[in-house]
């Protein structure tokens, strides 16, 4: 693709905090409320009101710092950044500058070859959220929604180590994995609870200087970003093969066109006058603070993948899908622990049937409508042969819409496999006797045609015969004497 | 000191109390008085908002609740609050026009505190505009003038209060101090005038000017009222990062502490060619009083006194210029009308919302903070900050307390300083330290020059308001300056 | 302006003369001995208080209204934003 360029990215990531009440404020921390009936007079800025430093806000934070190998600050600091916006109701928002509450992590990503490669975290500060201007819709207005002032953000930046779109999709992705794991986020991007930006510039290969860099904004899904960072970088290459320079700049993602424009600079000058928030005091959290925020630190995916490889003998890319999401880890672990066959078997099934269950209804592992407990059950059944694979899939249909247990409704339906050779044999022999033609292009050498034979004694057996020992009957009997 | 023989309104609010105890008159005769002097009143523009209807109406409902007996410490007395404390459905202006027609949706801390100990709310007083002012002349709503001297300013920015207070309109007033707002016009007015240690008194509910140095406190005309007013001021508030958890302590009882081996620190800094002469002597008579009462003066140094001014005048215009912000015109206060884009509406709202002064100091800290001179400015005067509370530090492991003179001169004429901003900001040469430090101050009247009336400031180290209001009251006690009434106020 | 404050033409030059002075005013700060000292950013040198995680607050809808210059249907309003 571009063999004389290298590309340089770095991510920012404001993931906003799963918390009750929002982060200087008692006001709740919903998504989708009414207009305005979720901003208090402190998110409304009213004269005269204070912020109070939400307690679980600097919990999560801390959580995070531990979890990407970072360092938690003992001490940080709040800073006011200044700038005017409508949707900012105290013409200042209150967030970190000099003093972040974490810096320094790391995590590891694949890289496009599929090695590991290290990815560094500069810092992950937190700051409060601005509102909602909409600017459509209001007859020469711009309409503002001010809910989503002072909601917790925590702002996480990465070095400028990436290299592509595809590893800072890995990148993204595995965060997004980690603050739901860690249960500090829902990381829904549709409800902007987790929203990403990126710096991307390019470099001739060799060169250590950095090149000039842009700024993508508006990139709220992980399809956009790939998009968005492809098409910057094709932009940028072109610029500079033409003899032009990249101008620094914001630039908006348009998904319509699948293009990047630049953005209308909001702010003429971009001073921001960073200065510690005379509010607000400096943080200080101790060791035991964030030693009792350790013992909340769950399994992390990383960990858990491993782990599912050696202890259940799963497919790598399986391992993979199945630790995406806490839910679905537990889900399958849950199932493997009472189903005393090979713990691939219910991968596949939670991957494959029940993936396509949940998908089918939108809805989330935790409200499947199958138990692992249930599944685990029907799988049982599969390995002791009382049904086929097949009678499996129906059974697990009945299941989900509550039929009742696999037992149940393999009792109800009279779907035990037909097991006994001499009800089959005799089946086989009647769909011989009943088809003479196929059974001579067969002799003749028409191998293909057992597969017409078997579908024959399945539709007489409505399914249940057991395969295998079908196949065997059919073949021997079959056989030209 | 009989409730019987002496004017209603010339009574403290501690003899008030004990008048109201005693069923000498009601709360609503106490109300209706005062209102009907305050109404009278048409030089001194110390209001801007009167709550009479509200007034009358509540203390009724004190004499009520009185004759049950279940009732609270200031029960129907009266106050008045410096308009920049939010009370709920009355207007909250600030002395400015871009919140003219504000009506606050809550009520500050200390006005609900004030409010459930009793106390009835004459009105909303008159003040500098957004509290940046030494003269209560920045005000939108007009000047407020000295009930001793009407051509005269009576300092600010809580020069509403302070007249309030001199003129017996009311025997009490909340105010706030940043840079000496509140013992500046106690001083000029010859009233009483406390400004607690920071984080003593609840900021929430008081529109912020600078954060890090503004505190709520009283106007009154003896140590005693301010005694009864701070134990229902003062405590911990959750609303309020930098409220400090500190018990508060019996300041009515610890009053009479007397003054035998205290040891009084005199500023050698302050007796200087800035400090007019008169004032200098008076200040002094008061220093031999206290020694008289059995203190013993002890020479001090504050050797960064004179860095106090710039050091606030970056500091606390840095903190306002943001704090500030909020008054856009968009979600309260006043809109510039067919504003046609938003850049006009803001521009406009502010500029023609605020005055000469807060766009000044707007301005200031914008500066200062901006890229290339914070280091320069506002992380420079943050250090010089650090110096200056070590000096004070420092003179506390020597004395008890510091006292000195509150104001270099007495009121001055109004429009004398509003040429150079310079001259009206050194006038707090004295008061400014505290402030920066977060230590708590008092100003008591201490004689007279050319009729006008002089202040003692004593300050204490951090929460050592009983320490200074006793120090007051002891000397209180063998003075009457703070019972001399302006002529016209009688 | 960085500050959004619309200056009257007359005021300007008076405005720039006593900010200018201002300034002068507080350069005497350089002189301050400040080389190992710790700026003060709160006089009593606290620590942040942390407020437990819940919802105290209902909505200030009344509030809105009956404050806000321009408002509808919930929404404050401002001439339109261009992005």
């Amino acid at each position: 693709m571009n063999d004389a360029w290298e590309v340089v990215i770095g991510l920012e990531i404001h993931n906003r905090l799963a918390t009750n009440s929002k982060m200087f404020s008692g006001a709740a921390n919903a998504y989708g409320a009414d207009v305005n009936t979720q901003a208090c007079l402190v998110d409304l800025g009213y004269p005269g009101v204070l912020p109070v430093l939400n307690a679980d806000v600097v919990r999560m934070a801390c959580k995070f710092g531990l979890a990407i190998n970072a360092t938690v600050a003992r001490r940080c600091v709040f800073a006011r950044k200044n700038y005017f916006y409508p949707d900012l109701p105290k013409g200042y928002q209150i967030s970190q500058f000099e003093l972040p509450i974490v810096h320094d992590g790391e995590l590891m990503i694949k890289d496009d070859k599929g090695d590991d490669k290290r990815i560094g975290i500069t810092r992950a500060h937190l700051e409060e959220d601005a509102g909602k201007s909409i600017h459509e819709g209001f007859d020469q207005c711009t309409a503002i929604d001010l809910n989503r002032s002072g909601t917790p953000l925590l702002e996480i930046v990465s070095e400028p180590d990436l290299r592509s779109a595809k590893e800072a999709i890995a990148y993204m992705r595995k965060i997004h994995s980690i603050v739901r794991y860690l249960e500090i986020s829902d990381g829904n991007m549709e409800e902007g609870s987790f929203r990403c930006d990126a710096n991307v510039s390019v470099r001739p290969i060799g060169q250590e200087e950095l090149g000039t860099r842009t700024e993508l904004k508006n990139l709220n899904s992980f399809r956009f970003v790939e998009k968005a960072i492809n098409f910057e970088i094709n932009r940028q290459i072109d610029v500079l093969e033409d003899g032009g320079k990249v101008v620094q700049e914001t630039r908006l993602y348009d998904s319509d066109r699948d293009e990047t424009r630049p953005m209308r600079s909001k702010e003429e000058a971009n001073d921001y006058r960073y200065f510690p928030d005379p509010d607000l005091l400096p943080v200080e959290i101790d060791d035991a603070f964030v030693a009792e925020v350790e013992k909340t630190l769950p399994e992390l995916p990383d960990a858990k993948q491993l782990r599912f490889v050696e202890q259940y003998e799963l497919k790598v890319e399986d391992t993979e899908i199945l630790t995406l999401s806490r839910a679905v880890a537990d889900y399958f672990e849950a199932v493997a622990i009472n189903f005393a066959g090979k713990a691939q078997i219910a991968a596949n099934w939670v991957i494959g049937e029940l993936s396509a269950a949940l998908n089918r209804e939108g809805v989330e592992i935790i409200d499947s409508k199958i138990g692992p407990t249930d599944l685990a059950g029907l799988l049982s059944r599969i390995q002791d042969g009382t049904i086929s694979g097949k009678i499996a899939k129906e059974v697990f249909e009945a299941m989900w819409a509550g039929e009742g247990s696999a037992d149940e409704i393999i009792e109800a339906k009279g779907l035990r496999q037909i097991t006994d050779s001499s009800a089959i044999e005799k089946i086989v022999d009647a769909v011989i006797a009943a088809n003479p033609a196929q059974v001579e292009q067969y002799q003749s050498g028409k191998d293909k045609l057992l597969g017409f034979f078997v579908g024959q004694v399945m539709k007489e057996t409505g399914g249940k015969a057991h395969p295998g020992q079908v196949n065997e009957v059919l073949k021997s009997r079959l056989k030209k004497d | 000191m009989a409730g019987q023989d002496q004017a209603i309104h010339l009574l403290s609010l501690a003899e008030l109390s004990k008048g109201l105890s005693s069923r000498d008159f009601s709360s609503r005769e106490l109300v209706a008085d005062l209102l009907s002097r305050i109404d009278g009143d048409e030089t001194l523009n110390a209001f801007i908002t009167v709550t009479a209807d509200q007034a009358l109406s509540f203390a009724e409902e004190c004499d009520k609740a009185r004759s049950k007996g279940d009732i609270g410490a200031l029960n129907g007395l009266p106050i008045v609050y410096k308009d920049i404390f939010c009370t709920k459905g009355v207007l909250t202006t600030c002395g400015s026009r871009i919140l003219e027609n504000f009506v606050s949706p809550y009520d500050a801390t200390v006005v609900e505190r004030m409010a459930s100990a009793g106390a009835v709310m004459l009105g909303k007083t008159n003040m500098d505009e957004f509290a940046m002012g030494s003269s209560s002349e920045t005000s939108y709503f007009g000047p407020v003038r000295n009930p001793w001297d009407s051509e005269r300013t009576p300092g600010g920015s809580s020069g509403g209060s302070a007249a309030a207070v001199a003129a017996r309109l009311t025997p009490a007033a909340t105010g706030t101090d940043t840079g000496g707002s509140i013992r500046q016009p106690a001083a000029l007015t010859g009233t009483v005038g406390l400004k607690p240690t920071y984080g003593r008194v609840s900021r929430y509910g008081m529109i912020a000017f600078a954060s890090s140095l503004d505190q709520a406190g009283v106007i009154t005309r003896t140590a005693e009222d301010a005694a009864m007013l701070l134990a229902v001021m003062a405590g911990f508030d959750e609303r309020d990062s930098t409220s400090v958890d500190h018990p508060v302590p019996d300041y009515v009882g610890g009053l009479t502490a007397p003054m035998k081996g205290r040891k009084i620190g005199i500023v050698r800094q302050h007796f200087d060619e800035g400090l007019d002469e008169q004032c200098a002597a008076r200040v002094k008579d008061a220093l031999s009083a206290l020694e008289q009462q059995g203190a013993e003066l002890i020479e001090i140094d504050l050797p960064n006194l004179d860095l106090s001014v710039p050091t606030y005048y970056v500091v606390a215009p840095a903190e306002c210029s943001s704090n500030l912000s909020r008054f856009d015109g968009v979600r309260f206060g006043r809109r510039a009308n067919d504003a046609k884009d938003l850049f006009d509406l803001y521009c406009r709202s502010r500029g023609e919302g605020f005055g000469a002064e807060v766009k000044r100091r707007i301005m200031t800290g914008t500066y200062v903070l901006s890229a290339g001179y914070y280091d320069a400015y506002y992380l420079k005067a943050q250090k010089v900050r650090q110096l200056i509370s070590q000096d004070f530090r420092n003179a506390f492991e020597k004395v008890d307390v510091i006292a000195g003179p509150t104001t270099p001169t007495p009121a001055f004429k109004l429009g004398d300083k509003t040429d150079d901003p310079i001259t009206m900001y050194l006038n707090d040469i004295y008061t400014i330290g505290a402030n920066l430090a977060g230590l708590p101050g008092i100003s008591v009247p201490c004689g007279f020059v050319d009729d006008l009336p002089v202040g003692l400031q004593l300050v204490g180290p951090h929460f050592a308001e009983e320490t200074i209001l006793a120090c007051a009251h002891q000397y209180q006690s063998v003075c009457d300056w703070h019972q001399r009434c302006p002529e016209a106020y009688q | 302006m960085l500050a959004r404050l619309q200056l009257e033409e007359d005021q300007i030059d008076d405005i720039v003369a006593k900010l200018s002075s201002i300034v002068d005013f507080v350069d005497q700060l350089r002189q301050a001995p400040t080389d190992d000292v710790e700026p003060m950013a709160h006089p009593l040198n606290q620590v942040q208080r942390l407020r437990p995680d819940a919802v105290t607050e209902g909505n200030e809808l009344d509030a809105i209204h009956s404050n806000a210059p321009a408002v509808s249907d919930g929404f404050y309003l401002v001439p339109k934003v261009i992005e």
